[in-house]
C-alpha cells in the first residue's frame, strides 16, 4: 500500500511528531526551535507588514508550480507589492485522510525551495488531518511578515498622467490551471507564472522614485485588481486594449473556452502605478529581470476624482470595466 | 499575414470603419435618416459591443439586437421548469454555463447547486453522455437550449447514448429556430427595419438559401456575416450598398464557411432525431414550428416525457427582456437596467447570458 | 487540424490545442482550418475564399476612398 496520510497523523501523537520532525522541520531547517510552542524572531525595524492567504488550488500540481510554491510566492508577493521586504512565513496545513505522503513531501520541498529563493524563512507551522471527503487533498494557509521600507507605496500621491505598467503577459496561471484540470479538454504548453517577485520589486523600489502603488493581479485578474484599486483611490484609469500583453496560446485558449484574459488569474505579475517621468527607468529595470522581461505600459491615470476603470478599444471607443462577476472558473489559488 | 488574422487587424478595421461611415452618409443623404439594421445572432450582438464598433457607429447606423440569444428567448415558465428539474436527488443536471445564473422565479441553478443539488456545467453535450456512463445509478439530464448551430450537436449526444445503450440519459429540449422568429417579428410589424445582419454560425448549418424568403416574401435584404471586426463592418457596408441599389437581396459575406445549402450532415442528423414543434418564446408567445423536439421513437431520451414537472405561474417582475428581444427597446430604456438589474443581481436572462443584449450593453457599452 | 481519428481530431488554436468532434465534417484533412462550436467542428474553412474576400474588401475600401457622394 502507498504511504498515505491517516487521521493519526493529526492526533498529536507519535505520527504527528514524526511528520513534523522528518518532513517539515527538515525542509524548513529549524530543529533549534522545535521545543517551543511559538517561534521567536527578532525584527530591527518597527513597521511590520502582515498578510495571510489560504491556498486551495486544484489540481495541487500544475505546469509551472504546485500548491506549495504558490503558497509561498503568493504571500511573499502580497508583502512585496505593499512595499515590504518579506522575512518570515508561517504555514498551516489541512490534510485529507488518504493523501499521499510522497505528494506532501514534494509540496513541502517546493515550499522550502521557493522560500529559499525568495529569501524568507518558514518559522512556524501547524498540521491538521480531516476525514476523507472533508477536504480536497491538501489546503495550505500561509501568513507572512515583512518590514516596510522607507518608501511609502500606498497610492496617496497618485496623480493625473501617472502611468500603469504591467510586468508581463496576463492570464497564464488561469489557463495553466484550466488545462491541468483536464476537464475542458484543453491542451496547452502554457505554464503558470507562479513566482516570488520580491527581489524584482525591491530593486524597483530602491532604484526608482515615483512608484505610487503596486498590486499583484491574482484572483479576478488584471481587470478586477485595477477596478479595486481605482475604487480605493478614487482615480480613473484608462487601459489601452491593444497594449495589454497576452500570450498567443492564452489568447487561443480564451477563444476556445470563451474566457477573457483580463479576468484570468496571475501569480507572478505586478501592476504598477507610477509617475510618468519614471516610466522608462521602471521598464528598463523590469526588462532586465527574467520575471519582468515582457513588461509594458498598458494605460494611464486620466483623472483623480472618480473611481473607475476604462478600457480603450482599438476602434477608439472606451468602455467601463467591472469586477469579475460570477464567471464560472475553477479553483485557481 | 493570413486572411484569418487580417479580419481582426486594427488598421484594416479602422479603414473599414471609414468606408462604412462613408456609405452610411450616402444612405442618410438619400433617405434623410440613418439605416436601421437588426443583428439576429447573440454572438453578433456581443462582437459589435465588445469590439466597440456599435458605439463607434452610433451616429451613423442604428443597430438593433434581435432574438438571437437562446437562453434569453426561452420563456420564464420553461426556465423555472429547468431549474426545478435539477432539484431532485439522484439526478445530475448538465448544462451549458450560460444557464447557471439565469434568474428563475424562485432562484437560479447556481443557488440550487449551492443547496447541494448536483448541477454541472459542461463544454459539450457529449460530456454529459460521459457523465451518464460514469453514473449508471443516477439520471443525467442535459438542458438542450440552442439555435440551429447547437441543435445538431444535441443530436450527436443522443446518438452517442443510443450507440452505447445508455438508458439513464435524457435531454430537455427547448430549441429555437431562426426563420420562424424573423417571420414573427416581421409579421408583427412592431419594429421598423431596413435589413438584417444574418447569423453566421446558424448559416453554416442551414445554408445561404434558407433566407430566400426575406427578399421574396418581405422585400427585405440581409447579409450573412462573420464575427471578426472587419467581417462585421464589411457585412454592414454590403447591406447598405444593397439598400442604396434599391433591390432587395441576400449577400453571403461569409462564404469561407457558409455554403448555399449548409452542412448536409448536420441537417440529416436533425431530421433523423427531431421534428418541428410550436415553442413558446419570451415576449412573443407560441410560434408555430419554431423549435425542434425529439421524434416519438426517441422518447427514451426525452426528458420532458421522462420527468413530469408541474410549475406555478412565473413571478411577475418589471423586467423588459421580452421587448428587448423583439428589438422594441434598448436595455438603457428598462428602469431596472444597471439599477435593480446587474450581472451580480440579474432580474432577467438578458443580463446574464453570455449572448444577452443587456449583458452586452452592461459589460461593453457603459462609460459610467 | 493536427491529427485525425474516426470521430475526433486534434485542433490547434494559436498554440493551444483541443480534441473536437468531426462527425459533421467527414471531408476534413490534416492542415485544414475548421470552425468550432461546443466541441464540434461545424465546417471546414475555405481559405481561398477567405483570402479572396479580404482582397475584394480592400478594393472596395480603396474605391470608396474618394469624396462622399
Amino acid at each position: 500500500m502507498k504511504d498515505v496520510i491517516s487521521l493519526a497523523h493529526g492526533e498529536g501523537g507519535e505520527l504527528t511528531h514524526r511528520l513534523i520532525e522528518d518532513l517539515f522541520a527538515n525542509a524548513f531547517c529549524h530543529h533549534d526551535q522545535l521545543h517551543l510552542d511559538a517561534a521567536v524572531v527578532t525584527c530591527e525595524k518597527k513597521e511590520i507588514a502582515v498578510t495571510t492567504d489560504s491556498f486551495v488550488v486544484k489540481p495541487i500540481f500544475f505546469p509551472g508550480g504546485d500548491i506549495g510554491k504558490l503558497s509561498v510566492a503568493g504571500t511573499v508577493n502580497d508583502l512585496a507589492v505593499s512595499g515590504a521586504s518579506p522575512l518570515f512565513l508561517t504555514a498551516g496545513f489541512i490534510l485529507e485522510e488518504g493523501f499521499e505522503i510522497r505528494g506532501l513531501k514534494k509540496v513541502v520541498q517546493s515550499m522550502a525551495e521557493e522560500a529559499k529563493h525568495a529569501g524568507v524563512r518558514i518559522i512556524a507551522g501547524d498540521t491538521k488531518v480531516v476525514e476523507k471527503g472533508e477536504a480536497d487533498g491538501l489546503f495550505i494557509n500561509t501568513t507572512g511578515f515583512g518590514v516596510l521600507g522607507s518608501k511609502k507605496v500606498n497610492g496617496s500621491n497618485v496623480k493625473e498622467g501617472d502611468v500603469v505598467i504591467c510586468s508581463g503577459t496576463i492570464g497564464d496561471h488561469g489557463i495553466a490551471i484550466v488545462s491541468a484540470r483536464e476537464k475542458l479538454g484543453l491542451l496547452t504548453e502554457v505554464q503558470s507564472d507562479c513566482a516570488s517577485l520580491n527581489h524584482m520589486i525591491d530593486r524597483l523600489l530602491s532604484e526608482t522614485d515615483g512608484i505610487r502603488i503596486m498590486r499583484d493581479p491574482t484572483r479576478g485578474g488584471l481587470a478586477t485588481t485595477l477596478v479595486e484599486l481605482c475604487d480605493n483611490l478614487q482615480m480613473t484609469v484608462e487601459l489601452q486594449e491593444r497594449e495589454i500583453p497576452v500570450k498567443r496560446e492564452v489568447e487561443g485558449a480564451c477563444d476556445i473556452l470563451g474566457f477573457d484574459p483580463l479576468y484570468l488569474a496571475n501569480e507572478g505579475k505586478v501592476v504598477i502605478i507610477a509617475d510618468a517621468t519614471e516610466e522608462e527607468r521602471i521598464l528598463e529595470i523590469l526588462g532586465k529581470d527574467p520575471l519582468g522581461r515582457q513588461a509594458r505600459t498598458i494605460g494611464e491615470v486620466t483623472s483623480v476624482d472618480k473611481g473607475k476603470l476604462l478600457l480603450k478599444t482599438p476602434v477608439g471607443t472606451t468602455r467601463r470595466m467591472d469586477r469579475l462577476s460570477g464567471m464560472l472558473l475553477p479553483r485557481i489559488c | 499575414m493570413r486572411a484569418m488574422d487580417l479580419f481582426s487587424d486594427t488598421d484594416l478595421t479602422l479603414q473599414s470603419l471609414q468606408a462604412v461611415i462613408r456609405v452610411a452618409e450616402q444612405f442618410k443623404e438619400k433617405y434623410k435618416r440613418a439605416p436601421v439594421f437588426m443583428e439576429v445572432c447573440g454572438s453578433h450582438t456581443m462582437a459589435f459591443a465588445r469590439s466597440g464598433i456599435k458605439k463607434r457607429l452610433n451616429d451613423h447606423v442604428e443597430l438593433i439586437s434581435g432574438p438571437g440569444c437562446p437562453v434569453c428567448v426561452t420563456d420564464q415558465k420553461s426556465i423555472d421548469a429547468m431549474i426545478t428539474l435539477g432539484e431532485s436527488p439522484n439526478r445530475i443536471l448538465c448544462t451549458f454555463g450560460d444557464m447557471m445564473r439565469v434568474p428563475g422565479s424562485r432562484h437560479s441553478l447556481m443557488t440550487a447547486k449551492a443547496a447541494g443539488n448536483d448541477i454541472r456545467v459542461v463544454y459539450s453535450p457529449l460530456d454529459s453522455v460521459k457523465i451518464a456512463e460514469e453514473n449508471p445509478d443516477k439520471e443525467i439530464i442535459f438542458l438542450g437550449i440552442g439555435f440551429e448551430t447547437t441543435i445538431p450537436i444535441l443530436t450527436l449526444a443522443i446518438r452517442e447514448a443510443e450507440k452505447k445503450g445508455i438508458m439513464n440519459y435524457s435531454v430537455w429540449m427547448t430549441t429555437k429556430l431562426v426563420e420562424p422568429a424573423i417571420r414573427a417579428l416581421l409579421d408583427a410589424g412592431e419594429v421598423k427595419l431596413d435589413g438584417f445582419l444574418l447569423p453566421g454560425h446558424v448559416s453554416v448549418v442551414m445554408g445561404e438559401e434558407k433566407y430566400g424568403f426575406l427578399p421574396k416574401e418581405y422585400g427585405m435584404s440581409g447579409v450573412i456575416s462573420g464575427f471578426e471586426p472587419v467581417q462585421l463592418l464589411s457585412g454592414m457596408y454590403k447591406l447598405m450598398a444593397l439598400l442604396l441599389e434599391g433591390k432587395p437581396g441576400i449577400i453571403n459575406d461569409y462564404q469561407s464557411v457558409v455554403t448555399k445549402k449548409g452542412n448536409r450532415f448536420a441537417q440529416e442528423m436533425m431530421d433523423r432525431y427531431l421534428t418541428p414543434f410550436g415553442e413558446e418564446w419570451r415576449g412573443m408567445g407560441v410560434i408555430p414550428d419554431s423549435g425542434l423536439v425529439l421524434r416519438d421513437r426517441f422518447s427514451l431520451y426525452d426528458a420532458k416525457k421522462k420527468f413530469q414537472i408541474s410549475m406555478d405561474q412565473p413571478r411577475k417582475t418589471k423586467c423588459r427582456c421580452g421587448e428587448i428581444i423583439r428589438g422594441l427597446i434598448k436595455p438603457e430604456e428598462c428602469v431596472l437596467f444597471n439599477k435593480g438589474c446587474t450581472p451580480l443581481n440579474p432580474i432577467g436572462p438578458c443580463m446574464v447570458s453570455t449572448e444577452g443584449t443587456c449583458s452586452a450593453h452592461y459589460q461593453y457599452m457603459r462609460e459610467d | 487540424m493536427i491529427t485525425i481519428t474516426e470521430e475526433q481530431a486534434l485542433v490547434d488554436v494559436l498554440g493551444s490545442q483541443m480534441y473536437v468532434g468531426i462527425l459533421f465534417v467527414p471531408e476534413v484533412k490534416v492542415g485544414d482550418y475548421v470552425l468550432l462550436h461546443a466541441g464540434q467542428a461545424m465546417t471546414v474553412v475555405d481559405e481561398t475564399y477567405a483570402n479572396e474576400s479580404i482582397k475584394e474588401w480592400r478594393e472596395i475600401i480603396r474605391e470608396s476612398d474618394g469624396p462622399v457622394l
